[in-house]
């Protein structure tokens, strides 16, 4: 997979006024729509965007006003839904939380932002990808409470300290960035990768759970935790400052001391 | 075309669409098409907190929290629905815990609760403690637990499935709900949903407004093809602005910070809401606060270098609170502002928020037709939906309780109808023949107009003519720029044209959608010469209970964009307030 071409897209008629302090960026997509396409190439749009902008509204800039046919998945655009994950000068990020004034390296006159799918994942699209294997991962650790007996009528109780165990590993928004940043995932897809272990992490440290076991059993498997090889990827790309490793290094202290 | 065959169809992947499939799931197949993945949508953004008088902390009860939401809803709030909203308040959070829901605890490990506006003890005394939070992700923590126990469930999802439009059949008794068509993302290749039950959980429409706490496909697509089937929305004029959003971004700050103790202040440090509410002041309702925030711009104490924002200070809350109460609020500023909130006030202005009204549907969600008929088979829950437990203002909190509360009563309803007819009734005939037409319509050369330039001029007019303060003048300007935009409209030019994941597309037919939604917005605020809730006149300051205590209908007269809008009105339903004045 290397790059083909370098292509100015053309203008899908006349821009928008540029607003005071506008620099002008180069931004390199990685673009590639297998409806039309026989291998991927690189794209790259010189647009104006504001310091305070979100990557996001460069792409949306371009979208909207050079290439409707640039293609990618946003929602929400701060920083909670994880739809738009994707690899921004090397680094798994949500283009949202992204500001275009932290980029911009000080001193340097570099203004070149470069995009690229999340890795590991089959694209479907430009910058989307087919996010099925992902779910699919989360979905086989038991991603939910499990009790058995009755149900008390109220609340269960939990303690302060018993909630803030597993308080870190709630945060997660499902986008990928720790799975799609993980080298062992892009070389052995049928690791469960990082985010499907935070899932279970979430539960097995829950004091209401009882389904530790069962969990711990289906993480001890092959394509389980012992894969992981303590890069820090997954950490770094967390966007929500999940202490990703730890939490996988905490459930392989579980599965060798069973205790948790 | 491919054919598809359930009892119940949920359209919307949201917390209503969910809660509602949790139910309708156990009891008859069912499936649940989403334009997006389950836990993308925006509930997940909800942050402060769901209402419900557990009385964990102190003493509260459930008929307290039904007066706060029909006199928080400037009494257009139909009594009998948010009576049973405040009373199943309490076992929709119990539902939640059980389900998994990480909810913060008190020393004695019970489910904490903390203060909102709006929500006080004994009618209206001092706030009180009521809503049970997860820090200041609630409403993450709602979807997931919501998707997970669907995945526990088993549901079936089919993601990126946009719904375009619902089957009906007409019968001798008027028009049956029968199914949906759906636009598959990925193959760009319609789908036909037979079903016996159909749910719409679609969320809202923020999209009409430049500055708004919504999601970019928050785009009212459920609103829009229920309309378009010559069926009613009602009170579609009344639409929340939520006082705290990131100045310039309007990035939701959630009224919990209010609730822990934040403080609004104008630019010479003034408490300003003391002025407006002097009993419960910043904790009064979003509509109060954000008017006062308004005035407060309009007359010259604004801060910042152009005075158009306030500020809200949360600096004597301590970075203790702060990390650990409302993680991502601070997390927002900074990210986005650049601004700590540990050591410095935060720009704020009001932001776009949440729709009160919607399809008008009974306390089972069932849909109505016009005042007094039901469309069978076809159902509403969560913001799309208005029951209406809202009114003319919505409390903080009560979204996230409206979409548990209503959308497992539309799950059991829809379900329970579902498992009652022994056979599906007929589809109309070509079901799926209007969405090929819409689309290739959509697709083909027709003009040059961009999607883009019609959705920013619709943003800009309805931000400056139709938010916070409204007049006749600014209205009819309003109406002006939407309807001119209608018609540039019909001659867009989508510049995607292949058949794979065709965003493009999506974004020009969302367009439509608002186009819809923001001219009977505007219709009915012309239309309601008086001061209520969130639909504050200028020119008609009161609020006029003579005339306007009662809900507005709006339909569709004839096809296409263009066509004339027909305002009707539906009484409000009484059973034990009196309307008062509203002073807090």
């Amino acid at each position: 997979m290397t790059a083909t071409a370098e292509t100015t897209t053309g203008s899908r008629g006349s821009q928008p006024p540029v607003p005071d302090g506008a620099v002008t960026v180069t931004v390199k997509i990685r673009r590639f729509n297998p409806e039309f396409d026989d291998e991927p190439r690189w794209d790259s749009f010189d647009i104006p965007a504001l310091p305070s902008d979100r990557v996001l509204n460069l792409l949306h800039y371009i979208k909207w006003y050079v290439d409707g046919t640039l293609t990618f998945r946003r929602s929400c655009a701060h920083g909670i839904c994880g739809s738009d994950a994707m690899r921004i000068n090397g680094v798994n990020r949500l283009a949202c939380k992204v500001l275009l004034k932290d980029l911009l390296e000080k001193g340097s006159k570099q203004t070149t932002i470069t995009i690229e799918p999340i890795k590991g994942l089959p694209v479907n699209k430009d910058l989307l990808v087919d996010m099925e294997p992902f779910f699919e991962a989360f979905r086989a650790v038991k991603p939910y409470l499990v009790t058995y007996g009755n149900e008390p009528t109220r609340e269960r109780i939990q303690s302060v300290a018993d909630r803030e165990r597993f308080d870190d590993t709630t945060k997660c928004i499902l986008c990928a960035c720790c799975t799609t940043s993980c080298p062992v995932y892009w070389t052995e897809g049928s690791y469960f990768g990082p985010a499907a272990i935070v899932n279970a992490h979430r539960f097995i440290f829950d004091s209401r759970d009882e389904g530790a076991e069962e969990r711990l059993d289906i993480l001890n498997d092959i394509d389980g935790v012992w894969r992981c090889r303590t890069t820090f990827n997954c950490t770094d790309a967390c966007p929500r400052g999940i202490q990703v490793t730890k939490a996988i290094q905490e459930v392989k202290r579980a599965l060798l001391f069973k205790r948790v | 075309m491919q054919f598809h065959k359930y009892d119940v169809v949920i359209i919307g992947a949201g917390g209503a669409g969910m809660r509602a499939a949790i139910e309708s799931g156990q009891r008859a197949r069912t499936a649940v098409l989403t334009k997006l993945y389950p836990t993308r949508s925006h509930t997940g953004a909800a942050q402060g907190g769901m209402c419900a008088a557990l009385a964990n902390v102190e003493e509260d009860n459930w008929e307290w929290h039904t007066f706060d939401t029909i006199k928080g809803g400037d009494y257009l709030v139909d009594q009998d629905a948010a009576e049973i909203m405040a009373k199943e308040a309490i076992d929709a959070v119990l539902d939640l815990e059980k389900m998994g829901l990480p909810f913060n605890r008190t020393p004695e490990g019970k489910i904490d609760q903390r203060r909102f506006g709006g929500h006080t003890r004994n009618h209206g005394e001092a706030a009180v403690r009521r809503a049970c939070y997860a820090a200041d992700r609630t409403g993450h923590m709602i979807l997931q637990t919501l998707y997970q126990n669907c995945v526990k469930h088993g549901i079936e999802f089919f993601n990126e499935f946009y719904v375009l439009d619902i089957c009906l059949t007409e019968t001798e008794n008027g028009p049956v709900c029968t199914g949906a068509v759906a636009y598959e993302l990925a193959t760009g290749e319609i789908h036909v949903f037979q079903a016996k039950s159909v749910v719409f959980a679609t969320g809202g429409f923020g999209k009409v407004f430049k500055t708004t706490s919504n999601a970019h496909t928050l785009t009212g697509d459920g609103m829009g093809i229920v309309f378009r089937k010559g069926l009613p929305l009602e009170d579609m004029e009344f639409y929340q602005f939520h006082p705290t959003g990131l100045a310039g971004l309007g990035i939701l700050l959630t009224e919990g910070a209010r609730g822990e103790g934040a403080i609004l202040r104008n630019a010479s440090g003034e408490r300003f809401m003391e002025r407006y509410a002097p009993t419960i002041k910043d904790l009064a309702p979003r509509d109060i606060v954000a008017r006062s925030m308004a005035l407060e711009v309009l007359e010259g104490r604004g801060a910042g270098p152009n005075k158009d924002y306030v500020l809200l200070d949360c600096t004597h809350l301590g970075a203790e609170v702060l990390e650990t109460k409302l993680p991502d609020i601070t997390e927002f500023a900074r990210t986005y502002l650049a601004v700590d909130p540990v050591v410095e006030p935060v720009p704020v202005y009001p932001t776009a928020h949440y729709a009160m009204g919607g399809i008008p549907t009974n306390v089972h969600g069932e849909v109505l037709r016009d005042n007094d008929n039901i469309v069978p088979g076809l159902y509403a829950a969560g913001e799309c939906a208005c029951v209406s437990v809202h009114g003319a203002n919505r409390l903080g909190t009560n979204s996230l309780l409206d979409i548990n509360v209503f959308g497992r009563r539309a799950g059991i309803a829809a379900a329970e109808y579902a498992l009652s007819r022994p056979e599906h009734v007929d589809l109309p005939e070509n079901p799926a023949a209007a969405v090929e037409a819409q689309v290739a319509l959509v697709l083909s050369e027709h003009g040059q107009e961009r999607v883009a330039d019609i959705r920013t001029e619709l943003q800009a007019t309805m931000d400056a003519n139709a938010s916070v303060y409204r007049t006749e003048d600014t209205l009819k300007q309003a109406l002006h720029d939407v309807q001119a935009l209608k018609e540039r409209y019909a001659h867009i030019q989508v510049q995607d044209k292949g058949k794979r994941f065709n965003t493009d597309l999506l974004e020009a037919v969302e367009l439509g959608f608002l186009l819809e939604l923001a001219e009977v917005l505007v219709v009915g605020a012309l239309a309601r010469k008086e001061s209520r809730g969130g639909h504050a006149r200028e020119d008609y300051p009161n609020r006029d209970d003579t005339n306007f205590m009662r809900h507005s209908m709006f339909y569709k007269q004839g096809e296409g964009l263009a066509a004339d809008i027909r305002l009707d009105y539906k009484p409000v339903t009484f059973t034990r307030y009196k309307p008062m004045e509203r002073k807090y």
